[in-house]
């Protein structure tokens, strides 16, 4: 990545969390999950992402955890190393350089201080040729070390992690490519290998997808692509090896996994459900259906009372042992491609986009987390390739938020498309969009573009939608049809338009909303949105027009457009004339909704180039080289909530939106300045991890003996170093977004402290305890009583607060009862505990 | 290949019989099949499973179970009696009243002194084998409920037998029961059901295998009676249960038409504990399995869709050889059609009677591959019903048409056909010489003036046929004093020659102007499947079960040029790697250069004149030598010219006009008149 002054571009949010297996602590409190560039610790309780282990610069490959400590992690990436990890604090603690990239990695209890990580050694020769190897790891005190005692165990292996699986305690390993299952003992050092036949006869496709190795027995489960599993076993024989067949899924098998006492296996694949066999009563199997999208993994937690199913939605299910769904990890729903543009939510400040098939999307950016989905189509989706079904293709919501008109469409082979154009309506009391009005074939071809009119007069909304067909049709609310007392206002079509015959690509509404460009082809038409007049006609050929954006604000009087022959043209309709063009490939233009500037995607030598510029002004405000390989082809402003004071000239285009972008393999990426990264660091850094335990009942009893004990600790540091103002930790603490916070229990004590007066009164600590033992005299005690007893008056309404804030699911009889076991004393367990 | 007129028949009903039981003898290879119609037959493994004999069945005798005891043969049925099987002269040897009910199981220990069979009244009676007879020896207890299966262990101490609801375990020298284990019966409505033990399986390890109605393969522990492990494996019955020879196998048919594998193997590396474990599953028949044997190296089933199927266990045997081929045997190896050359009559032979029919006649021309318009439609003439209660064993239409005759275990009949325009009348011929009785072959002259018929120990029996008249002339014997019956018969066509070929592989020449042995060809390790000899150079042409083909001259007595080059060649891969034997040979009269014979899947032309194919040349080239040029044509061609044009062949003969009769039994058709299989869940349906 390109380092530009102070300028970055970083993975925030929205990456994928279903690119490989989640990891599940010992304790099955934590869920790990190689996230684009680091690995994100999840809760499995909260669901609430913890922290992030960052220090990978490239992406993620594997993670498991440290067979010979469970409270450590080792993670792989394609960057080279290995980097071993205390994921409870998220602290690196060493880093491996392995010196090639790696795709997976496997460890096993009984090898220990081995590694094996599948790599391409001979990137040279030939680079599709992966090959597992040993690596062991040196014994060393350095943060960074070099691991350059490799040993090949199997060659010709699997990219894929999930072909790769080690055997009962390790002592064998299996994997799987293409038709052939290999089996390493280590013991008798020996390799045996099984092929299947490539039968094509009655739709067989018996290529291997995944391997799952029994934990007890010696017997491998293996996937296929026909949807057939297969339990090899007796394989340490050349010749008498046996398998048998269980077929229940109806496409390839993507994870199988055996639950840690192997009662069980667990398969899953296309259909999105999850099926569980019985080991050796294979058919007595029972099904979880309607997970919502393909399993991609299936991990089970060590102690088996959880599993957890990864699904191509970029979504974590959480299991119950019982078959029962209890929580959902849900990150940004990135199909195959993104068919609408980015959006905004005015009024949630969310991104919205096509989520899963036939919805949208609406994803906090702040959060880091998925709001809901918007069901579009409402049919139902069916789980198999191949199907052409009902997609969201088009999606505008006009300046308010109270109108979303979304196209969906369905093409068939040698059948016309079918188009629906819905209007949404929001509803303040559901807080949520109501379908108003359903156009069904609104034009006779694919719709090319819409747009509402961002007028900010809000007397009448219109809707613009450009086709294939040749026309572009203004849509209004029609208020004339508002005569049935029952009946709500729909939309109607207002006018069609048509320029030569020619086919019509973009259209774009002027700030004021009084006029409406539309590009047909080389020719942008502008037109009277008043009178449905062509005003006049604008035109650079000979290619035809790409993008097409007026300015803002103080720039309104420029039209912005790009031709396919690489000019960047701005038009100054007030003397319809251009005023300026100049030479660039842009693939993506689009404007901030707040300021005058706009950003310009170009490509440029296969990778993208930025442009950042003021239609008025000559020179760019900001450009980088090489921001991404690839095309861009979808980016958005994003406002921002709080305003930058960045004073750089540079990045001053930052301060008031961020600017977020899909790159090629649908990473969302987004520009962070300098300033906003120190902050970031600088209250990361204040939080000094001491105490990571999930805010659980028992913690909060527990705590409040810990809590003074610490406290008691850190009053004596206190008096020694003095703490910074309060005031910055509370604007730390309030203005940090979301999904970089710690957890709360540590933000809590930080917090704290920062209001306490350092002097400490030994006096007053005194009457605390015998507070304290009054309130324990009283049994029907007022709640401000009791927690006045048992903590300082200052931390009593924000221990609380985080109390109920990371335990919601409390219900008031659960409440109650907490209150009552906080009365009783429980510090001879605390003592305990800490003896 | 030359171009024929080409009458391809499907009116022929043929309906094989559903498989009931089966035995295998491990030390001679042999497998005894027992129909539903009662039929007996024996295939041999060690020679291409050629189906050596044929014992035909009886009204009312079906065998429920067979058993091998060192060579003899035994079978029980549901008439209550326990026969042996006189295997040389392919008839019951004598029958014994067993006076318990219908017999559902027997089974034989394993020094084979003892033969133990389950009765409808409850009863396990023990007979002891003697040399010549069985002999009641004495009942264990008797038990309530009828006896379904019986498995011996292995020490023949112990006999487990599987019942209604349970399986009894008996002591055999005291005949007491020990252990009474009682077996679970199905869910849902089929708990009312009583459930049947179909069959059971005692290991050496005093491990039990049962199979039973409510479709589970149950493993229990015989030492201490109780069970171990529950598999269940259809919906619907588990009829038949195999062991392997070394006990590691357990095989189980099932109703669907499956096998399911059980091996007995270890669950983890090194460790001594093994545990049955369900591994493989074949699916080879569309209906019941109803007897499963399980040799050293292959599956053998066979059940109501009446078809044998051998699947090799691919880990046992080496790969690509005719070993692990799979094989499906589904018409018997000899001939049930016949053909008078001169009159156009086909003769179907049916286990309960005779058909004539008349094939049809076209003056039509066309093109090579055009079916012709038909003037006369074929035309049954008669049907013929036997008499008795033993069904037909064998049939022989003269080459004129004048004759008919059929044989069954007791008796010979003889019958003289009349035509007159479209009018035909049957005379059966009274007086028959009395050497005319247990026949297991017929075959009439070339002449229609004698009829042949095959006897006890291999010898002939000639008798002279005219007008309403039949008389004994001689009875041609085999120097070599064989005692096993011949299955081939063929006169030449100047009726000059008889040959035989027995199931010990023999095959002898008479002269039959000498009326004595002219010569025995070498005997060749493989059986002879088809003879035929040349009319006009008296070649003897034999194909053997191997698919080797020999031709040997009967003037010089030795094997002709032409039969040494093609064993010094060798023939081709794909040739030997056939699936059916060849099963008939005859010759044109128009070249005498080519040699026509046809197994089931495919006839050929063997054209003398031309080089022999090489290794690497295209054995199935009819198609492509079709599309080369003339001169091209010519050098590509090899003396294998195979039509596999007309599939599941019953019978390809050549007529006087040069035309040829193909006899098709389509196996759709017989799959669709076998009763309904059991219903079952299909995806997508």
């Amino acid at each position: 990545m390109v380092e530009h002054g102070d300028i970055r571009v970083v993975h925030r949010g929205g990456s994928k969390i279903n690119f490989r297996e989640p990891v599940i602590t010992n304790d099955s409190k934590f869920l790990l999950c190689a996230s684009g560039e680091c690995v994100k610790v999840f809760s499995t309780s909260t669901e609430e992402c913890l922290h992030d282990l960052r220090g990978h610069t490239d992406l993620v490959t594997g993670v498991i955890i440290k067979p010979s400590n469970h409270l450590q992690a080792y993670s792989c990436s394609a960057d080279g190393t290995v980097r071993l990890w205390d994921f409870t604090d998220g602290i690196l603690i060493k880093t491996y350089v392995i010196g090639h990239p790696i795709y997976s990695i496997h460890a096993s209890a009984s090898h220990e201080g081995v590694v094996f990580v599948v790599t391409s050694m001979h990137a040279d020769k030939r680079p599709d040729l992966l090959q597992l190897v040993a690596v062991h790891l040196p014994r060393s005190g350095d943060q960074m070390v070099e691991a350059r005692e490799l040993s090949a165990v199997l060659s010709d292996v699997s990219s894929n992690p999930l072909a790769i699986a080690f055997g009962r305690g390790g002592e064998f390993i299996a994997s799987a490519k293409g038709l052939q299952l290999e089996v390493y003992i280590f013991r008798k050092q020996k390799a045996y290998r099984f092929f299947l036949k490539e039968d094509n006869k009655k739709g067989g496709r018996n290529t291997f997808t995944c391997v799952a190795c029994h934990p007890k027995d010696d017997c491998i489960a293996t996937g296929h692509e026909d949807g057939k599993i297969r339990l090899w076993r007796n394989f340490n024989q050349k010749k008498e090896y046996t398998y048998s067949t269980l077929h229940w899924h109806h496409s390839a098998v993507s994870s199988l996994c055996f639950t840690p006492e192997g009662t069980n296996l667990l398969s899953g694949g296309i259909e999105s459900v999850l099926v569980q066999w019985r080991y050796n009563q294979e058919d007595q199997r029972e099904f979880l259906p309607r997970l919502g999208a393909a399993i991609t993994h299936i991990a089970v937690s060590p102690d088996g009372s959880l599993f957890f199913t990864s699904h191509s939605d970029n979504k974590i299910t959480i299991i119950q042992s019982c078959l029962k769904v209890s929580a959902a990890i849900q990150g940004l729903v990135k199909g195959e491609n993104v068919t609408t543009d980015l959006m905004m939510d005015p009024r949630s400040k969310s991104l919205v986009l096509n989520g899963k098939p036939g919805h949208l999307q609406f994803y906090s950016l702040q959060r880091d987390k998925l709001l809901y989905n918007l069901d579009v189509v409402q049919q139902e989706y069916i789980h198999e390739s191949g199907l052409q079904q009902f997609e969201v293709v088009k999606a505008a919501f006009d300046a308010s938020g109270t109108w979303l008109a979304t196209v969906e469409e369905r093409k068939q082979k040698g059948a016309e498309v079918e188009l629906n154009l819905k209007l949404w309506e929001f509803d303040e009391q559901t807080q949520s969009f109501v379908l108003n009005t359903t156009i069904s074939a609104p034009h006779e071809a694919q719709i090319t573009d819409m747009c509402f009119c961002h007028s900010t007069d809000n007397q009448t909304t219109m809707l613009v939608s450009t086709s294939k067909d040749g026309h572009f049709k203004a849509w209004q609310l029609d208020a004339q049809a508002h005569t049935e007392a029952d009946e709500r206002p729909s939309w109607s079509c207002d006018f069609v338009g048509a320029y030569h015959s020619l086919v019509p690509e973009c259209c774009c509404f002027s700030a004021d909303g009084s006029l409406l460009a539309v590009s047909f082809q080389e020719v942008v038409t502008v037109w009277s949105t008043a009178s449905w007049e062509l005003l006049t006609t604008l035109s650079q050929p000979p290619k035809a027009i790409r993008n097409l954006c007026f300015g803002r604000l103080s720039c309104s009087k420029y039209l912005l457009g790009t031709t396919g022959n690489n000019l960047l043209c701005c038009w100054n309709l007030l003397t319809c004339s251009l005023e300026w063009s100049t030479s660039m490939d842009v693939s993506l233009l689009l404007a901030d909704p707040i300021s005058e500037n706009m950003a310009a995607f170009c490509r440029q030598a296969g990778s993208t180039d930025l442009f950042v510029f003021k239609p008025s002004e000559p020179r760019p405000l900001f450009s980088q080289k090489a921001v991404c390989p690839g095309k861009v082809t979808r980016a958005i402003f994003a406002p921002r909530e709080e305003m930058l004071e960045s004073c750089e000239e540079s990045s001053q285009w930052l301060n008031r939106s961020q600017l977020y972008f899909l790159t090629q393999h649908m990473d969302l990426m987004t520009f962070t300045t300098k300033v906003e990264e120190d902050r970031l660091m600088a209250s990361s850094k204040q939080l000094v991890i001491d105490d990571s335990v999930a805010m659980t009942p028992f913690y909060l009893l527990l705590g409040k003996h810990r809590q003074q004990d610490s406290r008691d600790a850190q009053s004596i540091s206190a008096e020694r170093t003095p703490l910074p103002q309060g005031s910055v930790a509370i604007k730390e603490l309030l203005q940090t977004p979301a999904h970089v916070l710690p957890s709360t229990s540590f933000l809590c004590s930080m917090f704290v402290q920062s209001l306490l007066i350092s002097v400490t009164d030994p006096r007053e600590e005194d009457k605390a305890t015998e507070e304290e033992m009054e309130s324990e005299k009283e049994e029907e005690d007022s709640e401000e009583e009791m927690e006045s007893g048992t903590t300082r008056p200052e931390q009593a309404p924000l221990g609380r607060q985080a109390a109920e804030s990371a335990a919601p699911a409390l219900t008031k009889a659960q409440v109650r009862e907490l209150r009552r076991v906080k009365k009783l004393d429980r510090s001879w367990f605390a003592g305990l505990l800490d003896s | 290949m030359g171009e024929f007129k080409v009458h391809r028949v499907r009116f022929f009903d043929y309906m094989p019989s559903a498989i009931r039981a089966m035995a295998f003898n491990s030390r001679t290879e042999r497998l005894a099949l027992a129909r539903a119609d009662g039929a007996v037959e024996i295939f041999n493994f060690a020679d291409h499973y050629f189906q050596e004999k044929i014992i035909p069945g009886q009204d009312g005798r079906a065998a429920e179970a067979l058993c091998w005891v060192g060579q003899r043969l035994f079978s029980a049925g549901l008439n209550g009696e326990i026969t042996e099987y006189d295997l040389e002269n392919l008839k019951p040897k004598y029958t014994v009243e067993a006076y318990g009910g219908p017999i559902w199981a027997m089974s034989s220990n394993g020094e084979g002194t003892l033969l133990a069979v389950g009765c409808e009244d409850g009863t396990v009676k023990m007979f002891e084998i003697l040399s010549e007879r069985i002999q009641f020896q004495r009942n264990l207890d008797r038990q309530k409920g009828r006896i379904i299966s019986l498995s011996w262990h292995p020490s023949g101490k112990l006999i487990a037998a599987g019942m209604m609801d349970m399986i009894r375990i008996f002591d055999a020298e005291t005949g007491h029961s020990t252990y009474r284990l009682l077996v679970d019966r199905g869910f849902g409505p089929s708990r009312c059901k009583e459930v049947v033990v179909w069959s059971i399986a005692f290991l050496s390890d005093h491990t039990i295998i049962s199979g039973d109605s409510a479709g589970k393969v149950q493993i229990w522990d015989g030492l201490t009676g109780t069970l171990v492990r529950t598999h269940p494996v259809t919906k619907w019955d588990v009829m038949a249960l195999s062991v392997s020879p070394d006990e590691s196998s357990v095989l189980a048919g099932t109703s669907e038409g499956t096998v399911i594998q059980f091996q007995f193997i270890t669950a983890t590396m090194d460790q001594q504990d093994k545990e049955w474990v369900r591994t493989r599953t074949f699916k080879n028949h569309s209906h019941d399995v109803r007897a499963l044997v399980h040799t050293e190296t292959a599956v053998v089933s066979g059940g109501m869709d009446t078809q044998l199927v051998v699947r090799p266990l691919l880990d046992k045997v080496e790969k690509n050889t005719h070993e692990s081929a799979l094989h499906k045997i589904a018409f018997p190896h000899r001939n049930l059609v016949c053909c008078a050359k001169k009159a156009g009559l086909l003769l179907f032979q049916f286990s309960d009677h005779l058909e004539l029919w008349r094939i049809g006649e076209s003056d039509g021309h066309g093109k090579p591959g055009d079916s012709l318009p038909v003037k006369r439609k074929p035309e049954k003439l008669i049907q013929l019903k036997r008499k008795g209660e033993h069904h037909i064993c064998s049939s022989a239409l003269s080459p004129c048409g004048g004759w008919l005759a059929y044989s069954t275990l007791s008796v010979v009949r003889l019958y003289r056909l009349q035509y007159n325009d479209n009018d035909i009348s049957i005379t059966k011929v009274s007086k028959l010489p009395k050497e005319l009785r247990s026949v297991h072959q017929l075959c009439f002259s070339s002449d229609s003036s004698k009829l042949f018929a095959s006897s006890s120990h291999s010898s002939v029996i000639v008798v002279a046929l005219n007008q309403l008249e039949c008389k004994y002339l001689h009875t041609l014997r085999p120097k070599s004093g064989s005692v096993q019956p011949v299955h081939l018969l063929c006169a030449s066509e100047d009726g000059k020659w008889l040959a035989t070929a027995s199931t010990d592989c023999e095959v002898h020449v008479y002269n039959l102007c000498k009326q004595k042995l002219h010569c025995t060809v070498p005997v060749y390790s493989s059986c002879p499947t088809a003879i035929g000899i040349h009319p006009t150079t008296s070649n003897l042409v034999v194909a053997y079960a191997d698919h080797q083909i020999f031709e040997y001259s009967l003037i010089q007595r030795e094997y002709t040029d032409w039969s040494r080059k093609l064993q010094k060649q060798g023939l081709h891969r794909l040739w030997l790697e056939r699936d059916t034997p060849v099963t008939h040979i005859t010759f044109s009269s128009k070249n005498p250069a080519h040699i026509f014979m046809h197994d089931t899947f495919m006839f050929c032309i063997i054209d003398q004149s031309l080089p022999l194919p090489e290794a690497r040349t295209m054995l199935y080239n009819q198609m492509t030598l079709r599309s080369l040029p003339e001169h091209e044509r010519l050098r590509q061609s090899h003396a294998f010219k195979i039509c596999k044009t007309f599939k599941h062949l019953m019978c390809v003969r050549l007529l006087e006009d040069h035309s040829v009769v193909v006899v098709e039994r389509p196996l759709l058709d017989i799959m669709s008149q076998l009763p309904a299989p059991v219903r079952q869940k299909k995806f997508a349906t």
